[in-house]
């Protein structure tokens, strides 16, 4: 295995190691996290999450970032909440979101391809026009009344046990995406765009290309998001899933996907969704204010940030020992 | 005899049984040397032979294992670069490491700008002791102009720079002329005669044997990290330094085989690029080895870009094997069984922190594929071949490429374009920082692929090289295409000549 991969496999682990110590503790310390519908909340809330970090893994992994996510599905839960009101079919309007997501996403990728602006700029900008565009659509208005086979479906349990019906589709996308960043062409392109550009073009890879792709993916599962959450919490409002774009970054980054791309797996990203999704939850049943979560959210991401280059750090201090502890060197005086 | 004797005055510089290892790797195997005034000495030995991690040695990069580093005599303890550079030694490593965002001035002055009152820098002075640097090397770069986007010969100008604007007392230079041709190394080779006579002790690594002939006095050889000799070098021969750095006799350099040209594989016609190149035409056939030739900036290196579609062409079209290519678009260029070499392995041939095989995959993720999906197995054993063909030195194929040498890298690169089997193949100085027997041994290949009907077009700063591999040879100047000289007239003058545009081709 490359060095780089056992690093971030490494870090990999410790994310997956602190998912489990905190699951174990919050079992075992905190009243009321162990009963089913706890646990169903906990995964139908981070839900939402997971499945952004999936085409977010693959952005960040290919040096590009997308923060107008949580806009996108906030518009996407307006239009369906507009289109309703006019007495059009669930059936005719979700198809229409998730064309206005992908639409979303092109506009993101074609700035950030055709002009060359950086994606951090264009989709902070984007944030503000797609949640804008939203308002404008639905007002102050907050839709409820759709039909209840769709909020069962968002809402329900499979049979007796903890975990929400719609976590079954959410594992199907996170196995084709963990297929196509770690298995395909494809996922492989965008490791080698993220880590060095240049040569990735030199190589013959269509940057360009790739990385509009991967706006458009995320501009889709971004409005796929949106209609998720309009109907597992029964109501379609234009603020819908405001800040989820930090929660998003901050477990993507968690999960050890390098910020300035090239590196990552997407089984790290996930870790780092659900820990924070248990960090969040357990925070909530311990009546910690949505406030100082967000604080916490804040923190964890610089943390994030700094946690694999201090890993990285301590794993090159290692290798240096293992050297300097070789037979050849230890002739040589301490210095 | 012009330099000292061991009995005579203490070094300036040197080792004293040093070791180094990375992980598994022995690096340095108790090497010793020393450096005294007013010699050049040169560093001889194969690629991954430790050539590189002895000045990281030096130079306080890399901190020994065992043995020491003795500066006058004394033992030192460099702790970066930073201490070396106050001790009066000035280092060019093997791959430039300029800030790509600050002008060619700043990143020569790079924290040590002239200051007016108050501290602010002085931007007039930053840039006319920039002038007179380039002056110096006799060369034309723009001190304003940002370091992004200059060429490797430009880059390796811009360290010479940096280097000389220190009052070093001993300067240390890897590889510095890889990428220049015939005059910039002469008027490099001119500024270090000088530094000489003032006393300078310089220490200079080059894998074109000729400079180390006509520039150093003495010689110190690694052979896989052990010290060989340390020796004058008159009544030297090449044949002895390869001897010594290898451990055996050598093949022929240049083993051209004859080939009779066949069909037209690469038309370029009427190909314009606006203030870069103007109106170049050529044709490369099936079978042939054809050398484009010319000064650093000419622009040979923008051509091959446009050609693979790296940069668009403003006018002029571009066939390979009688299809058109479209203006811009690399991966359509491969699809047509073009493959570019680039110049800059390690920014444009390589993705460093990933591993050998995954390098060398890159251009394969087409083509190994099973139901959609990387074909591992496949990808490993065509990379595993092409590392072989080409004795890349490594311990593992998966380790990061930033753990190889520099003639390695190249050797990777190397790899990864040959093994697309590409019909038309350009080389953009395929040997740069590649040791004596492995050139030998590309330009083997290089001949046998035209001899299996690849055209090859073959961009070299290194004029020997040229003139050994070519059926013909094409000439830049200025952006143009002033001569086309066939084999048997091709001459270091003639092509001389035609490169600094005095020639009437
Ligand atoms: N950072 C590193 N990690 C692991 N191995 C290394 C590292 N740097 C160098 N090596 C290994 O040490 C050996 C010597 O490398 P070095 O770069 O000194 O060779 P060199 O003589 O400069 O070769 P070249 O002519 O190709 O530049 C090689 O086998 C190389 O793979
Ligand atoms: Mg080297």
């Amino acid at each position: 295995m490359p060095e780089s991969l056992t690093r971030a496999v490494r870090w990999d682990t410790v994310v997956g190691a602190l998912l489990i110590v905190l699951l174990l503790l919050s079992f075992s310390t905190v009243d009321g996290f162990g009963n089913a519908l706890n646990l169903s909340f906990l995964i139908g809330n981070t839900l939402p999450i997971a499945l952004i970090a999936l085409p977010m893994t693959l952005l960040v992994v290919s040096g590009e970032i997308d923060l107008s996510v949580a806009s996108t599905a906030g518009l996407s839960g307006s239009v369906m909440g507009a289109l309703w009101n006019q007495g059009m079919t669930i059936e005719t309007i979700i198809p229409i979101c998730l064309l206005l997501g992908v639409v979303c996403g092109l506009v993101n990728g074609l700035l950030v391809t055709r002009l060359g602006l950086p994606s951090l700029a264009v989709t902070i900008g984007t944030l503000a026009a797609y949640r804008g565009i939203a308002q404008i659509i639905l007002g102050s208005d907050a839709v409820t009344d759709f039909p209840t086979q769709y909020l069962d479906f968002a809402a329900g349990r499979i049979g007796d046990t903890f975990i929400p019906q719609a976590f079954l589709p959410f594992v199907v996308l996170l196995a084709i995406a963990v297929v196509a960043l770690h298995a395909t062409p494809f996922g492989r392109s965008l490791f080698a765009i993220g880590a060095n550009e240049e040569a990735a073009r030199f190589a013959g890879i269509r940057v360009k290309r790739h990385k509009l792709i991967l706006f458009t993916v995320t501009g889709l599962m971004a409005s796929l998001t949106g209609i998720f959450w309009a109907l597992h919490y029964a109501s379609a409002r234009y603020d819908n899933a405001t800040g989820l774009e930090l929660s998003v970054v901050a477990a993507v980054l968690l999960g050890g996907i390098d910020f300035d791309g090239g590196k990552g797996t997407l089984g790290g990203a996930i870790a780092g969704v659900f820990l924070l999704g248990a960090l969040q939850n357990v925070m909530s049943l311990q009546d910690v204010s949505a406030q100082s979560q967000i604080v916490v959210t804040g923190v964890l991401l610089v943390l994030s940030v700094l946690g694999p280059r201090v890993a990285r750090q301590i794993s090159v201090a290692r290798a240096g020992r293992r050297a300097a502890s070789t037979p050849t060197s230890s002739l040589s005086s301490p210095s | 005899m012009t330099y000292p004797s061991d009995a005579g005055p203490t070094p300036v510089l040197s080792l004293k049984d040093v070791s180094k290892s990375f992980g598994a790797v022995r690096a340095l195997r108790d090497v010793s040397l020393e450096l005294f005034r007013g010699e050049v000495h040169a560093l001889a030995g194969e690629n991954g032979a430790g050539k590189s991690t002895l000045i990281k040695t030096l130079a306080g990069v890399h901190r020994p294992d065992a043995g020491q580093v003795l500066l006058d005599g004394e033992p030192v303890l460099f702790h970066g670069p930073g201490d070396a550079r106050d001790a009066g030694i000035a280092v060019i490593y093997q791959e430039p490491t300029l800030f790509p965002d600050l002008s060619i001035a700043e990143n020569i002055f790079m924290g040590r700008q002239p200051r007016r009152a108050l501290g602010r820098i002085d931007h007039k002075a930053t840039h006319s002791a920039t002038l007179a640097l380039m002056q110096r090397l006799g060369v034309e770069l723009d001190p304003d102009r940002p370091a992004r986007g200059l060429s490797i010969a430009d880059q390796q100008i811009v360290e010479i720079a940096k280097a000389l604007s220190f009052e070093a007392r001993v300067l240390i230079m890897d590889e510095p002329t890889a990428a220049l041709t015939g005059s910039e190394v002469a008027r490099l080779f001119g500024v270090v005669r000088t530094l000489r006579e003032q006393g300078a002790a310089v220490l200079f690594i080059s894998h074109r044997l000729e400079e180390i002939f006509q520039i150093c006095q003495r010689v110190t050889t690694l052979r896989d990290g052990a010290w060989i000799a340390s020796e004058p070098i008159d009544g030297m021969t090449e044949d002895d330094l390869v001897r010594r750095m290898v451990g055996r006799d050598l093949d022929e350099l240049y083993p051209k085989q004859d080939v009779r040209p066949g069909e037209v594989a690469l038309s370029v016609r009427r190909l314009t690029r606006e203030g870069v190149f103007t109106d170049v035409s050529f044709e490369v056939r099936h079978g042939e080895i054809v050398g484009l030739a010319g000064l650093v900036g000419a622009g040979r290196t923008e051509v091959a870009r446009a050609v693979f579609g790296i940069d668009r062409w403003d006018a002029g079209e571009v066939e390979v094997q009688g299809r058109k290519l479209t203006n811009g678009a690399p991966s359509t260029a491969m699809a047509s069984g073009l493959a570019l070499v680039p110049e800059d392995r390690r920014a444009q041939g390589l993705v460093m922190d990933m591993s050998i095989e995954r390098n060398i995959g890159l251009t394969g993720l087409r083509t190994t594929v099973k139901a959609g999906l990387v074909d591992r197995g496949a990808e490993r054993s065509r990379s595993l071949d092409w590392a072989v063909k080409l004795q890349v030195k490594y311990a593992r194929i998966a380790d990061t490429v930033n753990t190889l040498s520099g003639g390695n890298q190249q050797k990777v690169v190397l790899a990864k374009w040959l093994a697309t089997g590409p019909r038309v193949l350009i080389v953009d100085e395929p040997t740069r920082g590649i040791d004596v027997g492995t050139k030998a041994e590309v330009h083997r290949l290089l001949s046998e692929l035209a001899a299996d009907g690849v055209a090859v077009l073959m961009i070299s700063s290194d004029l020997p090289e040229i003139l050994g591999m070519a059926d013909r040879v094409l000439v830049m100047h200025e952006g143009r295409l002033t001569a086309e000289i066939p084999r048997s007239e091709a001459t270091e003058e003639s092509v001389m000549a035609a490169a600094t545009g005095r020639a009437a081709a």
